[in-house]
C-alpha cells in the first residue's frame, strides 16, 4: 500500500508498505529513530507510545501494534519530536528532569509522549492518562509530580500538528506516482466496505489492531489480505435518539467512554479501567464484540443493557440481541462476508452496575466482569438482566439468577437466594487469572455488592481514603 | 560541594528526549546478523529427534546451530558450570534454548525459530517444592543448617508456642529493556561485546571461555541498562555468548534481544520460598527460641541459588534478637527456569518469614504488632566503635579449590576463604550467625515514623472503621528493615577505578560499576567533582569497559556506590595529591596548603583555575592519570558454619502502610504509606528517595499482584505484561510520604553514606501485613496469608478467618 503522513512535522510518503509493518519497527529499523522503545510488543507497557493526530485530535497510541497503513493522513510525533526543533524542551520533559521522573530511562520516552498528549489536551487525570505506561524503577510518584508540575505550563506551539491530506485526498487520481491503491484496502464508505468484504470474505478486518496486532507481533502470522477500517468514517458515528444510542462499530472505546459517561456512569467507570489510554484510543467497540472473546469487557455490559447488534453483509442487514451473537467459544453468529456495523443501547438504565475484577485495577484483563441491570418497583424486582464475562466460553447471561430475582421482594434474603443460583448458570474454568472456585464466589458476591451499594453501604475500595 | 546535593540523574536529559542509547539502539553495520533461540516445549526429558530443515530454509536464515555445532559447551553458568547455552539432548525446563538461529532480521530469526520439528521422550518433571523434596532433588548434599544456642529446648520450655507456614511466590524482574547483547568481530579473532549487563567482567569471562580466548581477547562495554534489578547479573550471559559465537563463526556482527515472551520463558526470576516456623515466646511476645525451615525452589541450574539461599538465612532475624535459633535451608532443583538474583537476593524472603512470625505472635497474644516487634528489637547502637574482629585477608587455598573455568568474580563462585567466629563480648547481641549488631538505630527510627504517621490515632480510626463497615475493611501495619551490606562472598568486596585529568582540566571518570537507573554514575561523579573541587560538568561519565577497569564485581548487593565511590575517590586523590605536590613545590610551601575548591586551586593567596593547574602539572611531566582501588574492611565469613562478620554494616528502614480490602472479592488498595529510610549521609538525597519510592512499590508488587503461574506441564502461563501484572501508576499509595533518616554511617564508607539499592524493597512488606491486618478484622482466626496476596488469596484468607481457622 502507498501512504502519506507527517512525522515530527515532516511529510513522509511511503510506497508498497507491507500492510502489517508496524510503526515501531519502521521507526527504529528504517528511520533510525530509536527513542521509541520496544518493551513488550503487545501494547501493554507503553514504552513505544507515540502521539498521533487526526481529524479527531491528538491521541497516544502504542506504536508496536500500530500498522503503517493506519497512519495514512495522520500526523505522528515521536519522543524525538516532543522537544522543539531547536532542542528546547517541552514542559513535561523539563518537569521530568526537575522531579527525578526517570531512572533507567527506558520507559521514559513513552511516558513523555503520553504526558505531552495529556498536556496538549488539557487532561489532568494523570493516573488514567499514564495507566498504560509501566515503569519498574520509580514507583511512579515522581512521574506524577512531574505531570502535575507541567500542567500549568502553556502548550508549546511546535507540538500542535495539523493532520495532512490522506493519499486519496492528495492524489485523487491514484496513489503515489499515479498508482492506484489496491481496491478496497481502506474503504472510505460503508457501501465500499460491504462490497469489498463480500468479495473477499477471508480478508482480515483491521480497525484499531489492538488484537490483530498481536496476531502479527506474537503469533507471527502473515496476513495476506487485509481491509483497514480507519478511513470509513460512516462506521465511526454515534447516533442519538430520545431512547437509544447507536454506536458505530468503528467508534473507539475512548469515545464510547465519553458518550456513556453521564448516561451509564458505572459502565463508563469500567471502560476507564478497560485497557489504557493508548488502547482505548485504538480499540473499537465493534472489534471487541466481533472477536468474540469470552473475557471481553464490553459484551457483559452491553448484554445487561439489552443491546441490539447490527450486522451487514453486502446489502443485507440484520439485527439481533447481542447475547445471541455469541454461540460458542470462538464461534459467533456471523456469516462469511458479514461484519458488525453498529450496536444500539438504551439511554436509560439507572439500575446498571458493571463490576470488573482483575488482579490489578488498571489495564488488566478481567478474571470476571459482571454487569447487573436490575430495576426495582414497589420493593419488588421488576426486571433483571445480568451478564458475565470470564465465567463461560462466551459472554453469557445468568438466567437462573435473573429468574430467582425477577418478581421477588428486593431484600438481602432474595439476593442471597439468587446468588446460590449462580452455580446453575456457570461452570467457570481455572486459569492463570483465577481459579474456578474464586470466579464463582466472586460472581456471586458481585450481586451482594450490588445489594450493599443499593443500600448505601460503602462497597468500593476505590472510594475509600486513609 | 557536589556531594549530598539532590542533582538529577546524569542522563535525565537524554532519557526525556529519547537520545539515551541502549544496546538495541546502537547503529549496526548493514551485514549484522540477528539471533533467536528455539525453545524446548517440554519441561523434562530427552530429544528423540530433531529436524531443523524448515528452520534453515526459512527466509533470511543464514545459519543454525545445535549444541553439537558450537565451539565449546558455551557454558553460561555463573557458578557450577551446569548451564550449556544450548540444551543438547537433555531438556531441563520448558523454554530451554535448544538451537540458535542467525538471520538477516530479528523478525526473520523469530519466525524461523518456530519451524523446528522436535520429538521428545518426556519424563515426569519435578516442578514444585513438594516434588523436589519427594525426589530429594537438590543442590548441595543436604540442607544447610545454622544454629545458635538450643532452639528446640528454648521453644519447648517457653510459656507459649506457635507454628505455621508461609508460601511466597517468585517475581519476574520485568526490566523494561529486555535482555540484549551484540558482538563485533575484531582482527585476530578478538571480539568486542556490548551487553545489557550488571556484570561486564562475567560476560567477558564467559565469552572468553566459550571461544577459547584469553580474557584479553574480549572487551565488554556497557553504557547503561534499561533496568536490571538482579536480572542482568547472570542472565545476559547466554545472549552475549551467542552473539560472540556467531560473530566469530561468520565474521559478521551479531545482535540478539529476547522478545518479551522469550525473556519470561528463558530467564530466571526471584526464588519462590516456603518457610515453616516454630517459635517459643512469653506473654509479651518476647521470643526465646525459633526454628525456621526454608524451602527454596532454585530451578534447573545452580546459578546464584546458594548465596541467595544463604542471604535468606542471613535475614531470618530481620531486626530481632533471637537468643536461640535454628535455620535449615533446602536448595531444591526443579525443572523450571533457573531462579536468580533479584533485588534483595533472598533477603526479602528470609525477612518476610520473620515478619510473618511477628504478626502471628501479635495475633496470638492480642497485642499491637508494633509492641511485639519493639520488644524483640536488637539493643540500641553501641557507642564507641566496633568490637575487633578477625581480618578477612587470610590467603585461602585458591588453586586447590578453584573449579575449572570458574569465574571468581561471580557471586556463584565458591567461598575459598574461611574464618573463625569473631570474638564477642558476653553482653553484646549477635545475629544468628554471630555478627555483633553495633549500629542498630531502629528504636529511634520507629519512634519517628510512628509519630510522623500518627500511628496510634490511625490504629484507633481503623478499628472504628472496621466496627462500622461490613464490606470494606481497613488494615494498618508497621514493618522494619535491617539489611546487611556487603557481598557475602568476601573477595567480591573490591572495586577499581580509572581517572584521567586532561590538560584542559576536564576529567574522565571510569569505574567497574554499571548504570541501570539507580544513578550510580551521578553519585560517583559527584564524589569525583568534590575531590577536585570542580563543578560536576567537568567530570565526564563514561561507559563501563572491561579494558579500562578489570576484574570487577557485579553491580549488585547494593554495593555500587560504596565500592566504586571509594575506588574513584582513591584515584582522584592520587592525582590531586600529585597536582598539589607540584604546586607546593612551585610555591615552596606545604602540600596541605594547596586548596581545591569552587573550580579553582588556591595556594599562598594565589588562585589558579583548575585547568591551569592541570596544564602546569602536565608540563612538569607528572602523570594526570591514576587507578584507584578499594576493598571493604572488617569482613570475615564462613558460609558453611554460618559464622562471622559477612557485613560491614546494616542499612535500616521503617514503613507504615494502610490498606482497604473489599471483603466480597478480595480487591484492595494501598491508602497511605509512610517511610523513613536510612541512607546514612546521603550522597544524593533525590536519587536515594527515588530508590526508596521505587523499591517500595516493587516490593509491594512482589507481595500483591505479581503472580507467576506455571501449569502442570511446567509451562509458565504468565509470560507477558498482559498476564503478569507489575504495579501500574494508580497502584502506588494514595498518600505516599518518604523521608530519609538523617544520620551518618558509623562505618567509614564513602562520605559516610549507606547503600540504598536493595533495602527499601523490603519496606513493601508493610503492605502485605496491612492486608493481613485487614483480613484479621473479618473473624477470629489468623489470616496466614500467602504471597503474592492476589485478590483471590485475600478472599480465601477472609473466608478462613471467618471460619475461625
Amino acid at each position: 500500500m502507498d501512504i502519506t503522513f507527517l512525522l515530527n512535522g515532516e511529510s513522509v510518503e511511503l510506497r508498497n508498505v507491507s500492510p502489517t509493518a508496524t510503526l515501531l519497527d519502521w521507526l527504529r529499523d528504517t528511520r533510525g529513530l530509536t527513542g521509541t522503545k520496544e518493551g513488550c510488543n503487545e501494547g501493554d507497557c507503553g514504552a513505544c507510545t507515540v502521539m498521533v493526530t487526526d481529524a479527531r485530535g491528538a491521541r497516544a497510541l502504542n506504536a508496536c501494534i500500530l500498522f503503517l497503513p493506519q497512519l495514512d493522513g495522520c500526523a505522528v510525533r515521536t519522543v524525538e519530536g516532543i522537544s522543539a526543533p531547536d532542542g528546547t524542551l517541552h514542559p513535561v520533559q523539563q518537569a521530568m528532569i526537575d522531579h527525578h521522573g526517570s531512572q533507567c530511562g527506558f520507559c521514559t520516552p513513552g511516558f513523555v509522549v503520553s504526558m505531552a498528549v495529556a498536556h496538549l489536551n488539557g487532561d489532568t487525570g494523570h493516573d488514567d492518562a499514564l495507566a498504560g505506561n509501566l515503569c519498574r524503577c520509580t514507583g511512579y510518584a515522581p512521574i506524577i509530580r512531574a505531570a502535575q508540575a507541567a500542567t500549568d505550563q502553556p502548550v508549546p506551539a511546535w507540538i500542535k500538528d495539523t493532520p495532512p491530506a490522506s493519499l486519496v485526498q492528495k492524489y485523487p487520481s491514484g496513489g503515489l506516482g499515479g498508482r492506484q491503491p489496491p481496491s478496497g484496502a481502506a474503504p472510505e464508505t460503508l457501501d465500499d466496505l460491504a462490497t469489498a468484504y463480500a468479495a473477499r470474505p477471508d480478508a482480515t478486518l483491521i480497525a484499531g489492531a489492538t488484537d490483530v496486532g498481536l496476531w502479527v507481533t506474537k503469533s507471527l502470522l502473515d496476513l495476506d489480505d487485509v481491509i483497514f477500517l480507519n478511513r470509513c468514517t460512516e462506521l465511526q458515528q454515534i447516533e442519538e435518539s430520545d431512547d437509544t444510542l447507536r454506536i458505530g462499530a468503528g467508534v473507539t472505546m475512548d469515545r464510547v467512554l465519553h458518550a456513556v459517561k453521564d448516561l451509564h456512569p458505572s459502565y463508563a467507570e469500567m471502560i476507564r479501567r478497560y485497557g489504557s489510554a493508548q488502547v482505548r484510543a485504538a480499540a473499537t467497540i465493534g472489534g471487541n464484540i466481533a472477536n468474540g472473546s469470552p473475557i471481553g469487557d464490553n459484551p457483559p455490559a452491553l448484554i445487561a443493557l439489552g443491546a441490539t447488534l447490527h450486522l451487514r453483509a453486502g446489502d443485507h442487514r440484520r439485527d439481533m440481541a447481542l447475547e445471541e451473537f455469541f454461540i460458542a467459544y470462538g464461534r459467533q453468529d456471523r456469516a462469511k462476508g458479514e461484519f458488525v456495523e453498529a450496536v444500539t443501547i438504551p439511554r436509560h438504565a439507572p439500575g446498571l452496575k458493571v463490576y470488573k475484577l482483575s488482579k490489578r485495577f488498571d489495564q488488566d484483563i478481567s478474571a470476571v466482569c459482571g454487569a447487573f441491570n436490575i430495576s426495582v418497583e414497589n420493593g419488588t424486582v421488576a426486571n433483571a438482566r445480568i451478564a458475565f464475562g470470564g465465567m463461560a466460553a462466551t459472554p453469557k447471561r445468568a438466567t437462573a439468577v435473573e429468574t430467582a430475582l425477577t418478581g421477588a421482594e428486593w431484600s438481602e434474603k432474595t439476593v442471597r437466594g439468587a446468588m446460590a443460583q449462580m452455580a446453575g448458570d456457570f461452570t467457570p474454568l481455572s486459569d492463570m487469572r483465577a481459579s474456578a472456585d474464586y470466579r464463582l464466589r466472586a460472581a456471586q458476591n458481585m450481586l451482594l455488592r450490588y445489594w450493599h451499594e443499593d443500600q448505601g453501604t460503602p462497597s468500593n475500595v476505590l472510594e475509600v481514603s486513609a | 560541594m557536589s556531594v549530598s546535593k539532590p542533582l538529577p540523574h546524569d542522563a535525565a536529559r537524554l532519557h526525556v528526549t529519547g537520545q539515551a542509547r541502549y544496546v538495541d539502539d546502537i547503529p549496526m553495520p548493514q551485514n549484522t546478523l540477528h539471533l533467536a533461540f528455539g525453545l524446548s516445549t517440554i519441561a523434562a526429558g530427552r530429544i528423540s529427534s530433531i529436524n531443523l530443515d524448515d528452520v534453515r530454509a526459512a527466509p533470511g536464515v543464514v545459519r543454525v546451530w545445535e549444541a553439537k555445532d558450537l565451539p565449546s559447551d558455551c557454558d553460561c553458568s555463573p557458578s557450577n558450570h551446569d548451564e550449556p547455552m544450548l540444551s543438547g539432548a537433555t531438556i531441563q525446563y520448558l523454554g530451554q534454548p535448544v538451537f540458535l538461529v542467525a538471520a538477516t532480521s530479528h523478525l526473520a530469526a523469530r519466525k524461523a525459530a518456530r519451524l523446528a520439528q522436535i520429538t521428545y521422550g518426556e519424563r515426569d518433571a519435578i516442578l514444585t517444592i513438594d516434588d523436589a523434596m519427594a525426589a530429594n532433588s537438590r543442590f548441595e548434599d543436604g540442607p544447610r543448617v545454622w544454629e545458635k544456642g538450643d532452639a528446640g529446648e528454648a521453644i519447648d520450655t517457653a510459656p507459649r508456642r506457635i507454628s505455621g507456614v508461609i508460601e511466597m511466590g517468585g517475581q519476574e524482574h520485568f526490566y523494561l529493556e529486555g535482555q540484549s547483547a551484540m558482538a563485533l568481530p575484531q582482527e585476530g579473532g578478538d571480539v568486542v561485546v556490548h551487553s545489557s549487563t550488571q556484570h561486564p567482567t562475567e560476560i567477558q569471562h564467559k565469552v572468553a571461555h566459550a571461544l577459547h580466548l584469553p580474557m584479553h581477547g574480549v572487551r565488554v562495554e556497557t553504557r547503561r541498562m534499561g533496568g536490571g534489578f538482579g536480572g542482568k547479573e547472570s542472565q545476559g550471559n547466554a545472549l552475549a555468548i551467542a552473539c560472540a559465537v556467531v560473530a566469530s563463526a561468520t565474521g559478521r556482527p551479531a545482535k540478539m534481544r529476547y522478545d518479551r515472551d522469550d525473556d519470561f520463558m528463558i530467564t530466571g526470576k526471584r526464588h519462590d520460598f516456603r518457610i515453616e516456623y516454630r517459635v517459643g515466646f512469653d506473654d509479651q511476645g518476647v521470643i526465646s527460641g525459633i526454628e525456621f525451615e526454608h524451602y527454596t525452589r532454585c530451578g534447573w541450574a545452580q546459578d546464584l541459588s546458594l548465596p541467595v539461599a544463604d542471604r535468606a538465612m542471613l535475614h531470618a532475624d530481620n531486626a530481632y534478637h533471637l537468643p536461640h535459633v535454628r535455620i535449615e535451608s533446602h536448595r531444591l532443583k526443579t525443572n523450571t527456569q533457573s531462579a536468580t538474583a533479584f533485588r534483595g537476593f533472598g533477603g526479602p524472603q528470609g525477612m518476610l518469614g520473620m515478619e510473618r512470625v511477628m504478626d502471628h505472635i501479635a495475633h496470638d497474644l492480642g497485642l499491637d504488632p508494633v509492641a511485639v516487634r519493639r520488644a524483640n528489637y536488637y539493643s540500641a547502637e553501641v557507642e564507641g566503635g566496633a568490637a575487633p574482629v578477625a581480618s578477612g585477608d587470610s590467603p585461602g587455598g585458591i588453586s586447590d579449590k578453584k573449579k575449572q573455568g570458574e569465574d571468581l568474580t561471580s557471586r556463584g563462585a565458591q567461598q575459598v576463604t574461611a574464618a573463625g567466629a569473631p570474638v564477642v563480648a558476653d553482653a553484646e547481641q549477635t545475629t544468628p550467625y554471630g555478627q555483633v549488631v553495633e549500629d542498630f538505630i531502629l528504636h529511634e527510627m520507629t519512634d519517628r515514623v510512628l509519630e510522623g504517621a500518627d500511628y496510634e490515632a490511625r490504629r484507633a480510626a481503623v478499628a472504628d472503621w472496621n466496627a462500622g463497615n461490613a464490606v470494606i475493611k481497613k488494615g494498618l501495619a508497621f514493618t522494619p528493615v535491617k539489611f546487611g551490606i556487603s557481598f557475602t562472598l568476601t573477595h567480591l568486596n573490591q572495586a577499581g577505578a580509572l581517572v584521567h585529568v586532561y590538560q584542559d582540566g576536564s576529567i574522565h571518570m571510569n569505574h567497574g560499576g554499571t548504570e541501570m537507573g539507580q544513578g550510580l554514575f551521578q553519585k560517583v561523579a559527584q564524589v569525583a567533582a568534590d575531590r577536585f573541587g570542580v563543578p560536576l560538568e567537568r567530570v565526564k561519565i563514561t561507559a563501563t569497559d572491561t579494558a579500562k577497569v578489570p576484574n570487577t564485581s557485579a553491580t549488585a548487593a547494593s554495593s555500587g556506590s560504596d565500592l566504586n565511590g571509594m575506588a574513584v575517590k582513591a584515584a582522584c586523590d592520587t592525582i590531586r595529591d600529585r597536582m598539589a605536590n607540584h604546586l607546593a613545590s612551585l610555591h615552596q610551601c606545604n602540600t596541605r596548603d594547596v586548596v581545591f575548591a569552587d573550580g579553582t586551586v588556591t595556594v599562598q593567596g594565589e588562585t589558579y583555575s583548575f585547568a591551569k593547574v592541570a596544564q602546569l602539572t602536565y608540563e612538569a611531566r607528572i602523570s594526570l592519570s591514576a587507578t584507584g582501588f578499594y576493598r571493604t574492611p572488617k569482613l570475615s565469613w564462613d558460609r558453611i558454619k554460618g559464622q562471622g562478620r559477612p557485613f560491614l554494616y546494616f542499612a535500616y528502614g521503617a514503613a507504615i502502610s494502610e490498606v482497604a480490602v473489599d471483603t466480597l472479592t478480595g480487591e484492595y488498595r494501598i491508602l497511605r504509606t509512610d517511610i523513613l529510610h536510612d541512607a546514612g549521609s546521603s550522597l544524593n538525597p533525590a536519587l536515594d528517595i527515588g530508590q526508596v519510592e521505587g523499591g517500595f512499590v516493587q516490593g509491594a508488587g512482589w507481595l500483591t499482584t505479581e503472580e507467576l503461574v506455571w501449569d502442570q506441564s511446567g509451562r509458565l502461563r504468565t509470560h507477558a505484561p498482559s498476564t503478569y501484572k507489575i504495579p501500574a501508576c494508580s497502584d502506588r499509595p494514595d498518600v505516599f510520604n518518604v523521608a530519609l533518616w538523617e544520620g551518618a554511617n558509623r562505618e567509614d564508607t564513602i562520605y559516610r553514606s549507606k547503600a540504598v539499592g536493595e533495602p527499601p524493597f523490603m519496606l513493601g512488606m508493610s503492605v502485605f501485613l496491612a492486608l493481613s491486618d485487614a483480613v484479621a478484622a473479618c473473624g477470629s482466626g489468623y489470616p496466614a496469608l500467602d504471597a503474592p496476596a492476589t485478590p483471590e488469596r485475600v478472599l480465601a484468607a477472609i473466608e478462613r478467618v471467618r471460619d475461625g481457622v
